[in-house]
């Protein structure tokens, strides 16, 4: 009897696809994305209904962000300190840190991001549903850190997806990255349903 | 404590059975000639007395004359451990036999090595980029490498 076999690429071929993919970004990704501060402008003019359904909605946000975890590297453990119940962002509403994209509204890019890593950060980042905010945590998602000159390293996670608030360190102690979420929150407090 | 063997006695021992295979040993490490790595590999894991059943660590040194690879060994039955090495004097195209068949754990080292070094070890089953993606252009961390 003959058995119907599908066509299954071979490991090689799947090799080949990878490095293709990550060959393609590398070169489409060589200059910055521009941080997204449109949000910056205060003089957004707005009526008083769509205020006041803004106001509503945001401030529904702010205590409702699920954060996505992305540790890539030793800053990964400085998020899950915050997580935790000393430092607790359950504060804000933030205790449940989500593994699939779908769910989650901010992407917390704690780490090294590498050439080979990079494909999935941009994928990670387009499954997630609007709205949706990035936070680039620590050195290394900031701009490569110690390693930006590195063959491997991507220099800063803005050349792949956009960043709405850095936070500095090497790592960030907890406080660092709270305070860092408190921006994101002066920001959604910002945002228009208009938009 | 795991005990540390003395590289000079574990030197004579491997010379007795296989001559001409020790290029030269000192108290912390024994270096092998890279033609007679296998055999020395498969004498000092199957050896009573000796019984290296676990490779704790495989890397790569570049010397600029030549390629050193260290093999980490510990013997878990006997709790001791030795320091083995092997040179590679073509920098074009270095080749070392495999030692997957003798410690499993070499796998994923030796492909690293491989990716890193540019060092092809001869006999590994899916010798491939481990790190870096395919078609990447140069070794990393040769000292060549800009």
């Amino acid at each position: 009897m003959e058995i119907e076999r599908p066509e299954i690429a071979s490991p090689h071929e799947i090799d080949v696809a990878e490095a293709s993919r990550i060959e393609q970004l590398r070169e489409s990704c060589q200059q910055p994305i521009p941080d997204p501060d449109a949000w910056l402008d205060e003089e957004i003019r707005r009526n008083v209904l769509v205020t006041t359904v803004d106001y509503v909605l945001d401030w529904a946000r702010t205590r409702s962000i699920f954060p996505l975890m992305f540790g890539l590297a030793c800053c990964a453990f400085e998020m899950i300190g915050t997580a935790t119940s000393r430092f607790d962002i359950s504060r804000f509403g933030m205790d449940i840190f989500r593994w699939s994209p779908r769910q989650a509204d901010l992407m917390i890019v704690a780490g090294t991001l590498t050439w080979k890593m990079a494909p999935a950060v941009k994928l990670v980042y387009e499954q997630m549903a609007e709205p949706k905010w990035v936070i680039a945590m620590g050195a290394c998602a900031i701009s490569g850190g110690t390693f930006r000159e590195s063959y491997s390293v991507v220099p800063g996670i803005n050349r792949i997806i956009p960043v709405d608030v850095y936070v500095p360190g090497c790592p960030p102690r907890p406080e660092g990255l709270i305070h860092g979420i408190r921006q994101i929150h002066e920001k959604v407090l910002k945002d228009s349903i208009r938009r | 404590m795991t005990v540390a063997l003395n590289g000079e006695e574990i030197a004579k021992k491997i010379a007795e059975a296989f001559p001409d295979s020790v290029a030269s040993a000192d108290k912390a490490a024994v270096i092998v000639t890279s033609q007679s790595l296998y055999q020395v590999a498969e004498f000092l894991k199957n050896t009573p007395g000796l019984d290296f059943d676990y490779l704790n660590d495989l890397t790569a040194v570049d010397y600029l004359d030549y390629l050193e690879v260290v093999y980490h060994l510990t013997s878990l039955k006997h709790n001791h451990s030795l320091v083995l090495r092997t040179r590679c004097y073509d920098r074009e195209e270095p080749v070392l036999p495999s030692v997957v068949r003798v410690w499993r754990a070499a796998d994923y080292q030796e492909r690293e090595v491989y990716d890193l070094m540019g060092i092809t070890f001869e006999g590994h089953p899916n010798l491939k980029r481990l790190l870096l993606w395919e078609g990447f252009v140069g070794h990393p961390l040769r000292r060549g490498y800009l």
